[in-house]
């Protein structure tokens, strides 16, 4: 009797510490499922989906705060993602943290602009060069098309241009579905 | 690992005098007969040609000119910016008016950059480049880069920069020479080999020795008798041991090159892989020749044979056309328009495209213009459900499961379309031709394709926007950190003061030194004035 307690507690005491010091010696840093939201954002750290940034968003999906449908930028593929990643239901994007917009980038007026830093300031991305009473400019290979640089602009002086499409970043259309008799 | 593979079977197949089959394929009516009938006409240079920066796989040239400057044939007008990337040269002598944004030949109908050049009508040539008529005396490397520099890219319709292909490394087992032309309606290599065997032949020497290998295969379908004949009477005078003419049966798609090798060799080039992976190396015949012409005449890539066919011209043939005449041009050359013509088509039968203007120009990939009738172009029917017959992977030539790819394609669900082979896909259309419920197959797989193309550019640039918003929200963190540490910093030392009156007295001390010292800079500064 006494030998078998003290066989269990032996073998309790031993799987314990190993698991302790697995528990510290292997310990996940952050949370992997925060990541794999995070790699399905579009990274655009626009706010819009009232976070400061993707990666805060993502954060409050997986801690439960947040729902899946309040990123405008990725829209409904990102919506769709989300559901299958997360094993929800597909919602549609919540209008009132915005509608799905065609990619833009953010063009300054270099004649308008008096150089005041408040856009560089704003982009979550640092993509604007410039200091003060310089004139700035986009860097158009890092810009996100977030928008944060608009609001603070007191001249008015950056719009945002759509993204052109050229011969390489054009893409075949998908066939026109749901031909005769294709009722699946 | 690929030397060991390129040495595997030492080429033993292709010495034997067999062939063998690739897997599915699709007899089609040639409608070769409606262009070869005349010998290749040398068209005119036209008043202004549009030669777009971009007529290759790779990056777009950069341009050497400027608006105003005057040009001879032959003179390169862009550089290429990558090392997959080919050169630009002026087709003919005249003045750049423009370097602009020009409808080009493409599936999208886009406009992309291009040099707008005025002909001067004099076609004065520009000498930069030295026939290397003794090529014998130089090495791999040497003849490779006069490659480059005449901006050869394959002619069978893909661009591909030839001397990028022709540095896939030493020890491949053969070169193999392409003029099978599978596709209906193309001729313009049948008729290069007709009337130019010769330089197709001499071609394949300077390939070899700029290779450093001593094996050639020219692979011709049995429907070109007459290419056939002015090919081994060609060799017959060149009387060289390594060239060999290997005729193989006509079946589409056998101009591709996985499926030409498999034919003559037996060989299957692995999946994502290319042909140097198992030895062999394939160019166009048309590269050939214009290889000859490059290293030889010391000739840059400024014109190629174009077939002009179907029913809706009035005299269709083949025509040597410069690079960036438009191809209502060429299009006169061969009599116009008749008057039931109704589509303008850039490829041939099978995997061309309709052109949305005649202004576009003719590139170094148009290798036929297909102008047909109603009644040439099978009406589409509507798309019926697919009903699993497994016609589409007899006939796929890739060894693929149509049907299966259709369904991940139609879904969107591009993992799983990856999976199944979407890439090893060639596009050939054999699928579509066999599908009874006339489900535009190819279609789905290409559209599959740019999606997957799209989202890997999209991932590319949200990794880099999620990289700078780290270092961003890193840096502002560490501001803050500074900014609090030096606070902190500055009211301990006060609270110390506090306690202490001898350093309490030096600080004011300090402070009262300081703006004394402040006040009498104040003063003489007004003194100066």
């Amino acid at each position: 009797m006494l030998i078998a307690v003290l066989a269990v507690a032996g073998l309790a005491t031993v799987l314990g510490l190993a698991l302790g010091y697995a528990a510290v010696r292997f310990r996940v840093d952050s949370d992997p499922v925060v990541d794999q939201i995070d790699a399905l954002l579009p990274q655009t750290q626009c706010g819009q989906c009232t976070y400061a940034g993707c990666r805060p968003y993502a954060e409050a999906i997986a801690g439960g705060d947040a729902e899946i449908n309040q990123c405008p930028p990725g829209g409904e593929t990102t919506i769709r993602a989300l559901a299958d990643l997360l094993d929800r239901d597909f919602k549609p994007l919540n209008p009132e943290h915005g509608t799905e917009k065609p990619p833009a980038l953010a063009v300054i007026d270099e004649d308008t602009c008096i150089g005041c830093t408040l856009c560089i300031q704003a982009c979550p991305v640092d993509a604007i060069l410039g200091a003060g009473k310089q004139m700035h400019t986009v860097i158009a290979a890092e810009c996100t098309g977030c928008e944060l640089c608009l609001p603070p602009c007191p001249v008015d002086c950056i719009i945002m241009e759509p993204v052109p499409t050229t011969l390489e970043t054009w893409k075949w259309p998908k066939p026109l579905a749901r031909a005769v008799g294709d009722e699946r | 690992m690929a030397e060991a593979a390129r040495k595997g079977r030492g080429g033993r197949t292709l010495s034997a005098a067999r062939l063998f089959k690739f897997h599915g394929g699709v007899h089609l009516e040639g409608h070769k007969d409606i262009a070869t009938a005349r010998p290749i006409q040398v068209a005119g240079v036209p008043s202004r040609l549009v030669l777009p920066l971009n007529q290759h796989v790779g990056g777009p040239a950069e341009a050497l000119v400027a608006e105003g400057d005057k040009v001879l044939r032959g003179q390169p007008i862009g550089r290429p910016t990558g090392y997959v990337g080919a050169g630009v040269h002026a087709s003919s002598s005249g003045t750049v008016i423009a370097i602009r944004d020009h409808p080009v030949p493409h599936p999208s109908g886009l406009t992309a950059p291009c040099v707008v050049i005025q002909t001067d009508g004099e076609d004065r040539s520009w000498d930069g480049y030295d026939p290397l008529s003794n090529y014998r005396t130089l090495n791999g490397p040497a003849l490779r880069a006069r490659v480059r520099e005449a901006g050869l890219v394959g002619l069978g319709g893909a661009a591909f920069p030839t001397a990028v292909k022709l540095s896939a490394g030493s020890g491949l087992k053969a070169l193999i020479l392409n003029g099978a032309e599978c596709e209906p309606y193309i001729c313009c290599d049948d008729m290069l080999l007709r009337e130019r065997a010769s330089e197709v032949i001499a071609g394949a020497q300077a390939l070899l020795h700029a290779l450093e290998i001593e094996r050639c295969v020219i692979a011709i379908e049995d429907d070109k008798p007459e290419a056939l004949t002015a090919l081994n009477a060609a060799l017959e005078q060149e009387a060289d041991p390594r060239l060999r003419v290997v005729v193989v049966p006509c079946l589409y798609p056998e101009g591709g090159e996985k499926q030409l090798i498999q034919v003559l060799t037996g060989e299957e080039v692995p999946a994502s892989g290319v042909p140097p992976d198992i030895g062999y190396l394939v160019h166009n015949v048309g590269t050939a020749a214009a290889v000859a012409r490059a290293v030889l005449q010391g000739e840059p890539l400024i014109s190629r044979i174009v077939t002009v066919t179907g029913s809706g011209v009035a005299r269709p043939g083949n025509v040597e056309v410069r690079l960036g005449t438009p191809v209502a041009d060429v299009i006169d050359a061969c009599g116009g328009y008749t008057e039931d013509a109704r589509h303008l088509i850039m490829g041939g039968g099978m995997m061309g495209f309709p052109l949305a203007s005649a202004e576009v120009p003719v590139i170094k990939a148009t290798n036929c213009l297909l102008i047909a009738t109603e009644a040439d172009i099978r009406p589409r029917q509507p798309a019926l459900p697919c009903i699993r017959c497994g016609e589409c992977a007899v006939a796929c030539p890739a060894h693929l499961l149509p049907q299966q790819l259709y369904w991940h394609a139609r879904s969107e669900n591009l993992d799983a379309a990856t999976e199944t082979g979407l890439f090893d896909c060639i596009e050939c259309g054999s699928c579509d031709v066999v599908c009874p419920s006339n489900i535009p197959l190819t279609s789905y797989f290409r559209f599959a394709k740019a999606e997957v193309f799209a989202r890997e550019r999209e991932r590319v640039s949200s990794d880099l926007a999620r990289e700078r918003f780290e270092a961003r929200e890193q840096r502002l963190a560490a501001e803050a950190e500074a900014k609090r540490a030096k606070t902190e910093a500055r009211k301990k030392a006060l609270k110390k003061a506090g306690e202490d009156s001898s350093t309490r007295k030096a600080m004011i001390d300090d402070v009262v030194a300081r703006s004394k010292a402040r006040k009498a800079d104040a003063s003489g500064d007004k003194g100066s004035s």
